[in-house]
């Protein structure tokens, strides 16, 4: 067990109106995979003054070192990616009308009849659907596939986009009781949750902030950026899906992920890392002995930045801490804000104990 | 005498096959096959993901850097959820079919116990695995004996039918098995250094042989792995046949194996006399595409094991393969290696 | 020092080389740059490497251009009484498959390059399953015309077969075969490599005909590793119009080349190459891949500390055919493209390579 070391600042993270207008800033951005310029720059300006080292990448990662002190020090990336699902425009049908691909993973069925903004101006749109007197029982049987879809700019649009430009839906963080309410949730929550552990960034380590793109076509910057930093531990933070809903029939939900109020979802297993199961207790551990909630994500499929960091070079134990939400890729999700404080929480706190004992093996 | 080497052999693949490791749980498989091998390493190293890697031999002039892999890890399953009742549902590590699945009997790392079944399905439909669970013999949440993300592999003994071999995790404990026995048969004089790696998570994605590749940087690489063989009644059509002999990989889904290492192994095959045969899989994957993705690539092949059954509790190999891959294995890492022209 | 486009381009399509053997077409290949570089040298699977250094002072920056080399093809998994079974090595759709001419690579005694043909058995000889439809590749065969006894002789499983059609040139100053993907851009590269003879160039050059790009990319991600560029152009085929085509998405045979946007590209680099084409009055077309392009791009660019990377693409009708068709006009234009950018480098271009 490792022993707590001293934290030389209380963390105690809140949900303010400073902290809201940071993630509403984040979670409404435009950055679609490939172009993650206005979370970047974002980042950027937040880590002025506190990063002992920032730069841009080939691929466009923000890399932040925090050093910290004292000797024999773990060096440990953590990982948070900027980019969201989206959309690219590929061809300018005149009058404003565009066709459009979907870039990452969204359900089709999620797209239509939504608002959309567009490019650097944010330039509002939408993607309209036949109206339903026009329509035959039939054939509002089908799913309308993406190529079937249209971004509507109004007459006139194709003066103010081109095809090439990224779009994402128009959707507006919103705070509805307990719960934040915003599009991109994954992965804002984990670039928020990022931005604070650089600004308190735990003495005991040297902190390898990885502002990641590409995550959600390939995990793509999350491997040049270990690659670059070549850490002792990885740690990738995210959002993850809560599929916590009633069953129809009223049976008990088996295949849940996550549960939203369950705390941070400390991952096990999924679809692209098995994680180091040190790390593991070490999360669980730091959760109990900090009386912070916490809860696993269920292993099933998906994945996170770690499954590309740990593959680098000679291997790198990773682990993955995600703040659970409701109705991910869609146009607006669900999260509480009490899971997103005790995520950083939970992973501050453990940051702060980390010592190289963590990496014996026990056998 | 020699009746005895065999026992040898089979206790080594006994002992193999019916320890417990699915990938992520390889600690119990690794010591096991640390213990085999000690007495033989010039230098044992476990590195970040716990890939075992064992360097026999320095490199001489004209010798080569050669990397041997079997992968230790086993298919299995993880944990997701603990019902009311106390069932335990759950998610394959690697490839399980959920037709090897109902009735079948596990075993979690922590020695407890279970039994699959499976709720009701519609008569012709197939069964799936999120339909079933483990029975721990519980009878709620509470008095469960696991949680989520426990990990458990399949229990079967290791059975011998004299000209076959029969087992859960041949696939690919028989392939650490002929790498122990080959590195046994390593002679001072080869003026190879050779990396036998015991990796792990191969059947989630081939990951530890990428790592350790990338540590052990060689120049040539063989993984050793089962392959599916085409001799059952309506099977697929596949080349290899129990009988004829180790397998010479020529492609399989995840990489084409270098021609110079095919022609490596069909020369050594041919020189020591022993029965081999070409191969050819249109579908699975292996270590030996983690070897040749390594730094600015690395040609790889592979030696295959022809075996019925793969991924079922009950896999089945020939006796006599195995001793010829033995002997081919061995072979290939204590001569100079001839690998021809690009 | 003269490299003739045409002649150059008939002997590559009359050259097997299929992903894992490309042996015979990089000896074509090689006897091709070797008067066009400085130096040449393999990777560890097989790359042909071409170096052409340039005037700047050491240490030198370096531009790669990818070109892949390897063809698709099949690969014997059986021999039946004489007949062979086969898988394909590469993307194949096997309705093209029926009544190719192909040569079977046989190595089982001496090497031996056997001609045959793609074979449809009779319906009645297959199982029901089969159906009536297109048939699946399970049940087409390759014949020889050689007696069984002498084909068991010669041939062993997990020989490769390639296409044996011949390069036609087409009207319209168009060629037709098979392998143009992507032995059109290695023509392309070529004729870059022609154009710097008579240029100055401050950075490094290193042409890079790659291996087994269709079975993953295998030289994209392993090549830059070993030459470690500061900036990659890939250049591949892409989708022409014509029958087959599919809408959007396609670009006019000798109408000119593509550049793509897309997740793989780095927009500063795209624009610098978008202002080469439009100053050398290049027509030049914006193609959309959003989220990945399938080329040796999607490998260079995650090699290692990542790689800034802009790829070009060359209109090609009925890709993945032996009968692929590609306009003489477009190589031409892709290999100058490529010239001029090069030749107008300056050493300290990658300051301008920012992401904004």
């Amino acid at each position: 067990m490792a022993k707590k070391m001293e934290a030389p600042k209380m963390f105690k993270p809140k949900m303010g109106k400073k902290e809201l207008e940071l993630l509403g800033k984040l979670t409404n951005a435009l950055a679609v995979s490939g172009d993650e310029q206005e979370i970047r720059q974002i980042v950027m300006d937040e880590l002025e003054g506190f990063a002992d080292e920032m730069r841009v990448d080939h691929l466009g990662n923000v890399l932040v070192t925090k050093l910290g002190k004292g000797k024999k020090r773990l060096r440990v990336m953590v990982a948070a990616h900027m980019d969201e699902v989206g959309f690219m425009l590929i061809k300018d049908e005149g009058k404003g009308i565009f066709e459009f691909r979907t870039v990452g993973g969204i359900d089709p069925r999620q797209l239509v009849g939504k608002q959309v903004i567009v490019g650097r101006d944010h330039v509002p749109g939408i993607i309209g659907a036949k109206a339903i007197h026009l329509t035959t029982p039939q054939e509002r049987k089908q799913v309308l596939p993406v190529t079937q879809l249209r971004i509507d700019l109004g007459p006139g649009g194709s003066t103010k986009a081109k095809p090439g430009d990224r779009a994402t839906f128009a959707t507006e963080l919103q705070v509805l009781g307990p719960t934040l309410c915003a599009k991109a949730l994954d992965n804002r929550l984990g670039v928020y949750n990022l931005i604070q552990l650089v600004k308190n960034a735990p003495e005991n380590i040297d902190l390898l902030a990885a502002f990641t793109v590409q995550e959600e076509v390939g995990l793509r910057g999350a491997k040049v950026a270990a690659f670059s930093f070549n850490p002792d531990i990885g740690i990738a933070i995210d959002s993850t899906p809560a599929f916590d809903l009633p069953d129809y029939h009223g049976e008990e939900n088996t295949q849940y992920r996550t549960h939203l109020d369950g705390g941070p979802a400390i991952y096990v297993m999924d679809g692209a890392t098995i994680a180091d199961r040190r790390l593991v207790d070490w999360l669980v551990d730091t959760a109990k002995a900090e009386n912070i909630p916490w809860q696993f994500r269920q292993p099933a499929p998906g994945g996170t930045d770690a499954g590309a960091i740990h593959r680098v070079r000679e291997g790198v134990p990773s682990v993955s801490v995600s703040v659970p939400g409701r109705y991910a890729h869609s146009a607006a999700g669900m999260a509480r804000i009490d899971d997103e404080l005790n995520t950083l929480k939970l992973l501050h706190a453990a940051l702060a104990r980390l010592d190289e004992k963590i990496l014996l093996r026990q056998e | 005498m020699a009746e005895k080497k065999k026992d040898n052999l089979l206790e080594l693949i006994k002992r193999l096959v019916e320890t417990p490791g699915p990938s992520g749980q390889e600690h119990q498989i690794r010591a096991a096959v640390r213990e085999e091998i000690e007495g033989y390493a010039d230098e044992i190293r476990t590195d970040a993901l716990g890939n075992l890697i064992v360097r026999v031999g320095s490199k001489k002039a004209g010798g080569m850097r050669v990397m041997v892999s079997a992968h230790i890890d086993e298919i299995g399953l993880m944990v997701t959820h603990i019902d009311e009742k106390g069932f335990a549902r759950f998610l394959s590590i690697g490839g399980v079919s959920p037709l090897t699945c109902l009735g079948n009997r596990v075993l979690f790392m922590d020695g407890t116990r279970g039994v699959i079944g499976m709720e009701s399905i519609e008569p012709g439909t197939m069964p799936t695995l999120d339909k079933m669970y483990i029975d721990t013999g519980a009878t709620s949440a509470k008095d469960c004996p696991v949680q989520v993300g426990d990990v458990c592999g399949f229990e079967r003994p290791f059975l011998d039918m004299g000209k076959r071999l029969v087992a859960k995790s041949m696939d690919d404990r028989i392939a650490a098995a002929i790498a122990i026995e080959a590195m046994k048969l390593v002679k001072k004089t080869s003026p190879n250094e050779i990396y036998f790696v015991f990796s792990v998570q191969e059947e989630v994605g081939i990951r530890g042989a990428t790592t350790a590749a990338y540590g052990v940087n060689p120049e040539v690489g063989i993984a050793v792995d089962v392959t599916g063989v085409g001799d059952t009644p309506k099977g697929f059509k596949l080349n290899v046949e129990l009988g004829n002999g180790p397998a010479i990989k020529v492609r399989d889904s995840s990489f084409i194996a270098d021609p110079r290492v095919v022609q490596w192994m069909v020369n050594e095959a041919k020189a020591q006399k022993l029965p081999y045969q070409m191969e050819v899989l249109t579908f699975g994957g292996t270590d030996g595409r983690a070897i040749q993705m390594t730094r600015e690539g690395v040609p790889a092949g592979c030696l295959s094991i022809g075996s019925r059954y793969i991924h079922t509790p009950s896999e089945m190999v020939d006796r006599a393969d195995v001793e010829n891959s033995i002997k081919l294995l061995a072979g290939l890492l204590n001569n100079k290696i001839e690998l021809g022209e690009l | 020092m003269t490299f003739e486009l045409i002649p150059f381009l008939k002997d590559m399509l009359s050259a097997p080389g299929l992903s894992g053997y490309e042996r015979p077409i990089r000896d074509i290949i090689s006897r091709a740059w070797e008067p066009l570089s400085d130096e040449l040298s393999l990777s560890n699977l097989g790359s042909l490497l071409a170096l052409k250094r340039g005037e700047g002072p050491e240490p030198r920056p370096t531009v790669m251009i990818a070109v892949h080399m390897d063809a698709i093809g099949l690969m014997v998994t059986a021999i039946e009484d004489g007949f062979l079974r086969f898988t394909q090595v590469g993307g194949v759709d096997p309705r093209i498959l029926p009544g190719q001419p192909v040569i079977v690579h046989a190595s089982n005694s001496e090497p031996k390059d056997l001609p045959a043909l793609v074979v449809m058995p009779p319906a009645q000889l297959l199982p029901k399953e089969a159906g009536t439809g297109p048939l699946a590749q399970a049940y087409l065969l390759v014949d020889t015309g050689l007696r069984a006894r002498d084909v068991e002789k010669l041939v062993r499983v997990g020989d490769i077969i390639s296409f044996a059609s011949k390069p036609e040139e087409l009207a319209g100053d168009t060629i037709a075969g098979h392998t143009l993907d992507n032995r059109a851009s290695v023509a392309a590269a070529t004729v870059a490599l022609e154009m710097l003879q008579k240029r100055r160039h401050q950075w490094d050059v290193v042409a890079d005909a790659t291996v087994q790009e269709e079975v993953g990319v295998i030289g994209g991600l392993l090549d830059p590793i070993k030459i470690k560029p500061d900036l990659a152009i890939v250049v591949d085929v892409t989708f022409a119009t014509g029958p087959g085509g599919s809408g959007s998405t396609n670009f006019e045979l000798g109408g000119g080349i593509s550049m793509n946007w897309g997740a793989n590209v780095h927009p500063a680099l795209y624009k610098a190459l978008e202002e080469t084409a439009k100053d050398c009055e290049i027509p030049i077309y914006k193609e959309f891949s959003p989220s990945m392009s399938g080329t040796d791009a999607y490998g260079i660019q995650v090699a290692e500390e990542g790689i800034s990377v802009v790829e070009i693409g060359i209109p090609l009708r009925y890709m993945h055919t032996p009968v692929e068709q590609v306009a003489i006009k477009d190589i031409q234009r892709a290999g100058r493209l490529m010239a001029e950018f090069i030749t107008n480098l300056p050493l300290d271009f990658m300051n301008t390579v920012k992401w904004e």
